[in-house]
């Protein structure tokens, strides 16, 4: 007779009160396949664990933003955000889409020159430009967003030496009405600095005052902050028009829209409560199209959303190393995938369904990395149905700055593939071995072997 | 091992604790186990069965089997010898 299959033998408490199987806690069917391939065979070909994105979903993704933004406003143009994810396979789905680059350093700069962005649809953000990059944004036609006063300066001494003007605009913070509020970059709105910095370069003489930008924060959860953040930058530029005479031809208002993430200590799922980009559009819209611009002199519409547009096109796939108990009777499941590489783990309780068909017995569970460390925590609690070691779990929604801000600690970071549009399988960033990390080392003499 | 003389435990794993009123539940292999412990059968006898009915090694039933009766313990299921 042919065995059955086994799960390990499992005991829970049933808790008075508690929502039932259909209730809050909502049970997520197995992700079996992602988009249309078997999760076991990309692990059984890639490796685990294994970072997966779908172009499909950043294509949509892409559209439907444009779409709540160009069926209310006549001038859109996203820029996408280096840092939110620069490998460059997904920079230049992006670029195919249409849209620009916006970057923060200058080795954002030179990957968006080598992805083939035209320089002048570079946007170049940041507190720390140094003099060598500003002169090169410069003499590329870069659009430069001046982030303080030193910066101003050393961009007009730059201009000095340059055969173009430098075509800037400030990054500027404010008030929106949401906690916490960002000062730290750019001049402030609300006590005159920003309106300060506009003087300066209009009398200068020796800058092209392009646009204005602010991003007032990320994972803003009310689109009515973006409505007053608005309407603080069309009174800027209803004040330089006023005094100067002169039209922005842009305004930007940088990136920030929450994704379908749960945030921790959130209590409803992200993907019911956070704003679409339907919300997000109108708030901004309305306060440009209702504001002193005339159809005719209606700027340009920038947004730098990240996050937004590619959480929920990537996936992290890891398989189970052990189950243990905790001393007070918790079960605890270890995975091979840790904060090492997903770093949004810290704010994001993320999604995690299994990538097999389940035994129907569910346990709470806590979800630790593979990491000697006692912050490698993926849940501190989820509900999952019963492990064994070599099952495969998928991490929802990670295609955001995890790709970016991963750590090299204790392990290598895994490969990393794209699933195209017709479901081929393409490696986009292969695995570090012991010579990626090693290889950059370098040791005296003296040190070179530990016994005489 | 011994189950307390007043757990209830019906055929579709579904226990009850009528001294401290908790009631649990267990997946079939737990319910297994548990019917085999009420019939006295000695941890090896369980391991065999388990081992002969199901696809799984003796060294993981016997680990599993071993953190089964630890949770059992906790929730006073059986008698702490
Ligand atoms: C200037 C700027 N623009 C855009 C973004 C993208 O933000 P988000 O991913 O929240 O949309 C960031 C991220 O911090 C940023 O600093």
């Amino acid at each position: 007779m042919e065995k059955k299959h086994y799960d390990r033998p499992l005991i829970t408490r049933i808790e008075a009160g508690m929502p039932g199987k259909s209730g809050l806690r909502g049970e997520l069917p197995p992700t079996t396949h992602i988009d249309g391939q078997p999760v076991a065979e990309l692990i059984k070909t890639y490796g685990s664990p294994l970072f997966v994105f779908s172009e499909q979903t950043i294509r949509s993704n892409f559209r439907k933003a444009q779409k709540a933004f160009t069926t209310r406003y006549p001038k859109v143009q996203f820029a996408w955000s280096y840092k939110t994810n620069y490998l460059s396979s997904i920079c230049n789905i992006f670029h195919q889409e249409g849209a620009w680059a916006e970057v923060v350093s200058g080795f954002e700069y030179e990957k968006a020159m080598e992805n083939g962005v035209d320089p002048g649809k570079i946007i170049f953000n940041g507190p720390g430009k140094t003099r060598e990059e500003l002169l090169k944004a410069t003499e590329n036609g870069s659009l430069i967003h001046i982030d303080h006063l030193d910066e101003l300066y050393l961009l007009i001494e730059v201009a000095e030496t340059s055969e173009r003007k430098p075509r800037v605009a400030i990054r500027v913070n404010m008030d929106t009405g949401i906690y916490p509020m960002w000062d730290r970059f750019g001049f402030n709105y609300e006590n005159g600095q920003a309106w300060d910095a506009l003087n300066k370069i209009m009398y200068s003489g020796k800058l092209e005052l392009m646009g204005l930008h602010t991003h007032i924060g990320t994972f803003i959860m009310t689109a009515n902050a973006y409505g007053v953040a608005t309407s603080k930058m069309v009174e800027l530029a209803r004040a330089l028009k006023q005094k100067f005479n002169f039209q922005v031809k842009y305004i930007d208002m940088g990136g920030g829209f929450a994704s379908r993430n749960t945030l921790k200590g959130s209590y409803l799922p992200g993907s019911d409560t956070n704003p679409s980009f339907d919300e997000y559009a109108e708030a901004i819209s309305s306060a440009l199209i209702n504001s002193h611009f005339t159809p005719d002199d209606l700027p340009l519409l920038i947004l730098e959303t990240g996050r937004a547009l590619i959480d929920d096109a990537g996936y992290l796939l890891t398989s189970v190393i052990a189950n243990k108990r905790l001393s007070a009777g918790r079960r605890a499941t270890i995975v091979d995938a840790g904060v090492n590489l997903l770093f949004t783990s810290f704010w994001y309780q993320h999604q995690v369904t299994v990538a097999q068909g389940v035994s129907q017995y569910r346990e709470d569970t806590t979800l630790y990395g593979p990491l000697c460390m006692n912050i490698d925590c993926i849940r501190e609690s989820i509900n999952l149905p019963v492990l064994n070691p070599g099952d495969h779990l998928v991490i929802h929604h990670t295609g955001a700055y995890n790709v970016t801000q991963w750590m090299q600690f204790i392990t290598f970071r895994p490969n990393v593939i794209l699933i195209d549009g017709t479901g081929n399988t393409h490696l986009i960033r292969e695995k570090e071995g012991r010579e990626s990390i090693s290889g950059m080392e370098l040791l005296p003499g003296h040190l070179q072997k530990i016994q005489e | 091992m011994k189950i307390k003389q007043q757990i209830a435990i019906s055929d579709t794993g579904f226990l009850f604790n009528p001294s401290t009123g908790e009631s649990f539940t267990v997946n079939p292999v737990g319910a297994e186990i548990l019917a085999m412990l009420r019939d006295g059968k000695t941890e090896d006898q369980i391991l065999e069965t388990i081992t002969g009915t199901y696809t799984v090694e003796k060294k993981t039933a016997e680990k599993d089997l071993h953190e089964f009766a630890g949770m059992l313990k906790m929730f006073q299921i059986i008698d702490k010898e």
